[in-house]
């Protein structure tokens, strides 16, 4: 078929670019474009090399959720952070934080307890904690996950309690908010080589699944009664999806911090070029994810050297500048 | 063995939805090789019994295809033998036309494996059927009502079921493309196939072999089209706003605005 060249040319973009981010990525310092840059430093060995996979790997878990939660809930406004796990992670990482400011401030003795405790755990480990126990509240006042609309609004409710909550906690206890805001900006700075080896642990297999169940994907794009008509499982999709989904995003919120759309703008990148089946689609958006925040680690680092700017401040301004300009490009094809 | 006369059979079917009888108990059959269209006015539950027929709804009763009660019978197999096509025509805008029409062949593919060269050829000789073969790379959200239409009506036929359940199929369809889908309606029992569609236009439901037609959740009468007792249950069911004529060897519906005007 026609279409075949044309995914293979997009591919090969997609995988040539993420190289030159990541050659730029081992180029990047604190100090702006380093050029005579060796392998053996172990500044570049320690530090930049798992950062710029981190990112990567980062990117390509919200890109791969993004277009799970897309087809899914067959909408093309889905994003990862859909079902409450943005600001689950968030109020984990704010309880955190609170325990220890307060512990600090008020209790000298209660250092000695609170810090190992929650360090063991550790930022990452409440952040995923968070992450989970909000995706299965919504599961919980959704009734289980065979109602979309119900789901979906499950989500933004149990996003705007824990978001409040996140806010009481910051209001009570002040000392933690500069720790919490670069949580909240999303960060690619902390990611050491444990991260990455994490990630890719996360996303290997979620990948594998999703592949797996990728044509039953392509069933629901005509809708949920058609798709039972083709005696697909649905039932089984939902819950196995809505597990990948929710891993994927708590893995990468977890270490990475809330980075603002690039799982909503990564799949509709792919879509916007190439009409394609859920199998290269989900593959093609996991790669485009992962090049979008490559990217934008490079240019956060590289920005305002030697500040650093944090990279969820530009993904939001260029995702949501890309989507704006989408928009504008195609004011008569909506979504009936 | 001898095959059942019916290919589908409905015992005290009934659809519940809020508290209100969607579909009234009722016992309906449908006989093998045949084409029965459904008719009835707005709200009289045609679509719900297709559904239901289909397995789409929680119903209570029975229902037998082809002999063997649908429950017992694995998802994957049901899928092959009772093919549905739904009144509206929703689909994902960036999904390509010719993989549209692929996804009809899933009941046939086991989960890890691809499409077969059968399931390729059936794919070009259904397209061709409903003339869409030249849309195949287009993405649904490019096409018209009608063009859609037809590829969604390629998607039900590449399932090749002997069961075809098909609500509102001529939706969009211009008049060429209508009778291009009489004739493909009519290959289909000619080989056996059991064909069942919701209409609207009556005097295309009164060019099938049977009508069922259906008020408030009830079945009102099932009979042959050309039946004058079938003309008068239709009369009846549409309120004797409708009057059956035989026109040029067909049957035709006519609104009948009554003797003095519309205060019948």
């Amino acid at each position: 078929m026609s279409h075949r060249p044309h995914l293979w040319r997009w591919g090969t973009a997609v995988l040539l670019l993420t190289v030159v981010c990541a050659w730029l990525g081992l180029m990047t310092g604190s100090e702006g474009l380093d050029t005579d840059w060796r392998w053996s430093d172990p500044i570049v060995q320690d530090i930049r090399w798992p950062r710029t996979l981190g990112a990567w790997l980062a990117g390509a878990l919200l890109g791969l959720a993004g277009a799970l939660a897309q087809g899914l809930f067959r909408n093309p406004l889905a994003d990862p952070y859909l079902l409450g796990s943005a600001s689950g992670a968030g109020l984990g990482v704010a309880s955190a934080l609170a325990v220890v400011s307060w512990g600090g401030a008020v209790i000298s003795p209660g250092v000695a307890w609170a810090q190992p405790w929650v360090w063991r755990l550790g930022l990452t480990g409440c952040a995923f904690a968070g992450a989970w126990g909000a995706v299965l509240l919504t599961l919980l006042l959704a009734r289980g996950a065979h109602h979309s609309l119900r789901l979906l609004l499950s989500g933004v409710v149990v996003g705007v309690v824990l978001g409040a909550l996140t806010s009481l906690l910051m209001v009570a206890v002040p000392q933690a908010w500069p720790v919490m805001q670069s949580f909240l900006l999303g960060s690619t700075a902390m990611i050491g080589m444990p991260a990455v080896v994490l990630m890719a642990w996360v996303l290997l297999p979620s990948l594998a699944v999703a592949l797996a169940m990728a044509r039953w994907l392509d069933g629901l794009r005509l809708g949920e009664d058609t798709a039972r008509s083709l005696g697909l499982p649905i039932g089984l999709l939902r819950w196995v999806l809505i597990g990948v989904l929710a891993l994927c995003t708590a893995t990468s919120v977890a270490q990475a911090g809330l980075i603002a759309f690039v799982g909503l703008v990564a799949p509709h990148l792919v879509r916007s070029r190439v009409a394609l089946s859920y199998g290269p689609l989900l593959m093609l958006s996991a790669a485009m994810g992962g090049l979008l925040l490559c990217a934008a680690d490079v240019l956060a680092r590289a920005f305002m050297a030697p500040r650093e700017l944090p990279v969820g401040i530009l993904t939001a301004v260029l995702g949501g500048g890309y989507l704006l300009w989408r928009l504008h490009r195609q004011p008569q094809r909506g979504t009936p | 063995m001898k095959p059942p006369a019916s290919a589908l059979q409905a015992r005290g079917l009934q659809v519940t939805l809020g508290g209100r009888d969607v579909l009234q108990p009722m016992d309906v059959s449908f006989a093998r090789g045949c084409w029965t269209s459904v008719a009835g006015p707005n709200g009289a539950g045609k679509t719900t019994l297709l559904k239901a027929l289909a397995g789409l709804l929680p119903a209570t009763g029975e229902v037998d295809v082809l002999g063997v009660a649908r429950h017992s019978l694995a998802p994957q197999v049901r899928a092959q033998q009772l093919a549905w096509l739904g009144q509206t025509a929703d689909g994902d805008d960036d999904v390509r036309a010719g993989d549209v029409v692929m996804l009809g062949r899933l009941p046939h593919q086991r989960w890890w494996q691809g499409p077969s060269a059968q399931d390729h050829a059936v794919v070009q000789t259904v397209m061709g059927q409903t003339q869409c073969w030249d849309l195949r790379q287009r993405p649904l959200g490019q096409l018209s009502g009608g063009e859609r239409q037809r590829v969604l009506l390629a998607r039900a036929l590449a399932v090749q079921a002997p069961v075809l359940l098909m609500d509102e199929p001529l939706a969009h369809l211009d008049m060429p493309h209508q009778v291009d889908w009489l004739a493909t309606v009519r290959g289909l029992v000619a080989q056996g196939v059991t064909v069942v569609s919701v209409m609207h236009e009556l005097s295309l439901a009164l060019r099938a072999d049977h009508i069922l037609l259906m008020d408030a959740g009830r079945v009102a009468h099932q009979g042959p089209c050309g039946d004058p007792q079938t003309h008068a249950a239709l009369r009846q069911v549409f309120n004797r706003r409708v009057r059956v004529q035989a026109l040029g060897g067909h049957w035709v519906a006519m609104p009948d605005e009554g003797e003095g005007g519309p205060s019948a």
